[in-house]
């Protein structure tokens, strides 16, 4: 029995020794290699799945350990993926936040447990800026802008007049899920860029209605716009391509030419909206660079050797209208 | 006046009734909502033509439903189901921007009809020979399913550029209406010839009322059972082509969402009880029909898409309430107030 206890014992001793050699091993290998933990809200368009892809090669080009989380749109996934990186200790953390409210609590811990939070894609609101260290993104209020301005010019060049004979170009727009950084920023940028124009009398914006940034809800609202309106709208303003690839299915449906009777503009620049650009469905993409791979590695280096970095930092982004979209097809990566 | 009674009477009075009620508001309140025009190339186009092509999807998922719930089961993993069946469609028929399809397209959706047949045995095997309480079992799947659909989609939303493929949820050219209106009436009649002509329906409720009783009268209890989930797992199958056609994609996190509940309440607005039993697959249809007509009214009063559920929720406490016999009990308590608190309390007690 003794003898038992004995090799039991020294059993446990070799393997806590083994043990605690392992940890030092991890130690010393955590100096070098930095361990991100990175949640994404999840597949919603393939925009959403070329951001994912930029951040995982990005990371293993910078030679940075990503934990990948993938939310299922669940802001409640997030936050639990949020203190699961704080359990695990990792060096930094990133995410893309589903909402802007509601992150004040878990950023807190973050903090405490002294690890930087970088966000990323979309933007939040918490009570303190110094929850987080840097945001990386897209300027959706300068998206909305540009796309007022296409729009804007677009009408001068091709003259476009109204459906029903009024005075007036009349607009529907397709708004992304209520409260999301994208629908807030686009419409702001839109109607601001609008509310200044020269040319803000030419048009009037005749409804506005979430489509929740899917392809399903964005048919279903258009095909309730063209029962509502039917022959008035002049114009469709869809805050992503997916809403604006539904409604296109939703006016042919209706016996209209989309690209022709309805002008489409739309946002993110995916293939599938070059693709029906090319076939004249749709007028307009403005670009929004879900590329932030890069950006977001860089800057998370930055920040843990100590340097400074902005607090905002921004990609570039471009306008695709459709005459350029057979060119700009092949060399698109999402 | 005796066929008005009767009809006051049957089953299918208050699913109609609240049909009616919703119609008429739409009349009153939305502008040209019963306009119907017909297109150039002869396809109708309406509000109301709407709510059929939408509503088909529900119809059909609430036909599996019906029958589920009548051996006083239930399944929820059908939104599930359909997210798998339309992940495994677009991606045999593959998203090749040049439109041609990786896979023959009747084959791919046979295969996706297929899946759903196979995930509904799995559901009828757990409750069917394991005994596990349906909730539970088909639970498994709502929770694995989309996940499942993720893993067929590698999480991408699959655009089939395929143009037949639009054909199962659009207009064939020359036809009134879109496509899946007639799979949804097909569907509907099949099953009705089938309850009529065989006595599987009698099976199925005697299976929900007392199944102990029906396998001592030599029903094959495991076999109905079986069969019930099979056919639930085949329209969601169906309902999954349907989906996934529609926007010509197979979306996994979306495609399906929610869908399980909105048909278990077509069941519930159509009479029948979910304790089993007694079924009506026509006040399913009409219950299905009345959700989409709903969905529609919200819409077309420009309530965004978020703040659906809500109104969902108040139009269905009111309707449900309406059917509820001890709703009902207490609304006729509270009418006869003044003829003496004891002799309503002793009525209700009566009827309880």
């Amino acid at each position: 029995m003794k003898k038992i206890i004995a090799l039991v014992i020294s059993m446990m001793m070799l393997l806590l020794a083994v043990g605690c050699g392992g940890g030092d091993e991890k130690k010393a290998d955590g100096d070098k290699k930095i361990t991100m933990g990175f949640s994404q809200i999840g597949a919603e368009s393939e925009w959403r799945t070329a951001n994912t892809e930029s951040v995982k090669e990005a990371a293993k080009a910078a030679g940075i350990d990503l934990q990948f989380s993938d939310a299922q749109q669940k802001q409640e996934n997030q936050i639990k993926a949020i203190r699961s990186f704080i359990a695990q200790g990792v060096d930094v953390i990133a995410f893309v936040p589903i909402v802007e409210t509601g992150w004040d609590t878990v950023l807190k811990e973050a903090k405490d447990a002294k690890i930087p939070v970088i966000i990323v894609d979309r933007d939040l609101k918490v009570e303190d800026d110094s929850l987080y260290v840097a945001k990386i993104g897209t300027n959706m209020i300068t998206e909305g802008e540009k796309g007022f301005e296409w729009l804007a010019k677009y009408a001068n060049e091709k003259q476009l007049k109204p459906r029903d004979g009024g005075q007036q170009l009349n607009i529907v727009v397709l708004e992304g899920t209520v409260g999301s950084t994208a629908a807030l920023g686009r419409t702001k940028g839109f109607n601001d860029a609008m509310a200044v124009s020269p040319d803000k009398d030419k048009f009037n914006i005749l409804a506005s209605q979430t489509g929740e940034f899917t392809r399903q809800k964005g048919q279903e609202v258009m095909e309730s716009f063209l029962k509502s309106y039917g022959n008035k709208i002049d114009i469709l303003v869809a805050q992503n391509d997916d809403m604006a690839l539904g409604a296109v299915q939703a006016i042919e449906a209706a016996g209209l030419k989309p690209g022709k009777d309805i002008t489409i503009l739309s946002f993110d620049g995916v293939k599938g909206i070059f693709q029906a650009m090319i076939e004249g469905k749709t007028n307009c993409t403005v670009e929004c660079n879900p590329l932030q791979g890069e950006l977001l590695m860089e800057t998370a280096k930055k920040v843990l050797a100590g340097e400074k970095v902005d607090k905002i930092v921004y990609v570039e982004e471009g306008v695709f209208p459709a005459e350029v979209a057979e060119a700009t097809l092949p060399s698109r990566k999402y | 006046m005796e066929k008005l009674k009767n009809f006051t009477s049957s089953s299918l009075f208050l699913p109609v009734v609240a049909l009616a009620v919703l119609l008429v508001f739409n009349g009153i309140f939305v502008e040209g909502f019963f306009d119907i025009q017909v297109t150039e190339d002869g396809r109708l186009f309406g509000r109301v033509i709407d709510i059929l092509t939408r509503s088909s999807s529900l119809v059909i998922l609430s036909l599996g439903m019906t029958l589920v719930i009548a051996t006083s089961g239930i399944d929820i993993s059908v939104g599930a189901v359909v997210a798998i069946s339309a992940a495994v469609v677009c991606t045999l028929i593959g998203g090749r921007g040049d439109g041609v399809a990786e896979t023959p397209m009747l084959l791919a959706m046979l295969a996706s009809v297929g899946i759903g047949i196979l995930c509904g045995l799995w559901n009828g095997l757990l409750v069917a020979k394991f005994k596990i309480q349906a909730v539970v079992a088909t639970l498994i799947l709502m929770t694995a399913g989309r996940g499942v659909a993720q893993l067929l989609t590698e999480g991408q939303i699959i655009t089939v550029y395929y143009k037949p493929f639009a054909s199962i949820a659009g207009v064939i050219p020359g036809m009134p209406l879109p496509t899946n209106v007639f799979i949804a009436l097909a569907m509907v009649v099949f099953v009705a010839i089938v309850m009529k002509k065989t006595s599987i329906g009698l099976f199925i409720q005697s299976v929900g009322i007392n199944p102990t009783a029906a396998k001592y009268v030599g029903i094959n209890v495991t076999m109905v059972l079986f069969l019930v989930y099979a056919f639930s797992g085949f329209c969601a199958g169906v309902t999954g082509l349907i989906e996934s056609s529609l926007i010509r994609a197979a979306d996994a996190n979306n495609a399906g969402l929610n869908m399980e509940m909105d048909a278990i309440l077509a069941v519930a607005l159509g009479g029948t009880l979910l304790s089993g039993g007694k079924f009506y697959l026509g006040g399913s249809v009409i219950g299905a029909i009345t959700i989409q007509t709903l969905t529609t009214t919200l819409y077309a009063l420009g309530v965004s898409a978020d703040q659906l559920p809500v109104v969902k929720a108040v139009a269905v406490i009111a309707i449900c309430l309406i059917q509820s016999r001890k709703a009902r009990d207490l609304f006729e308590k509270w009418k006869n107030r003044g003829n003496g608190a004891a002799a309503a309390g002793a009525k209700a007690v009566n009827k309880a």
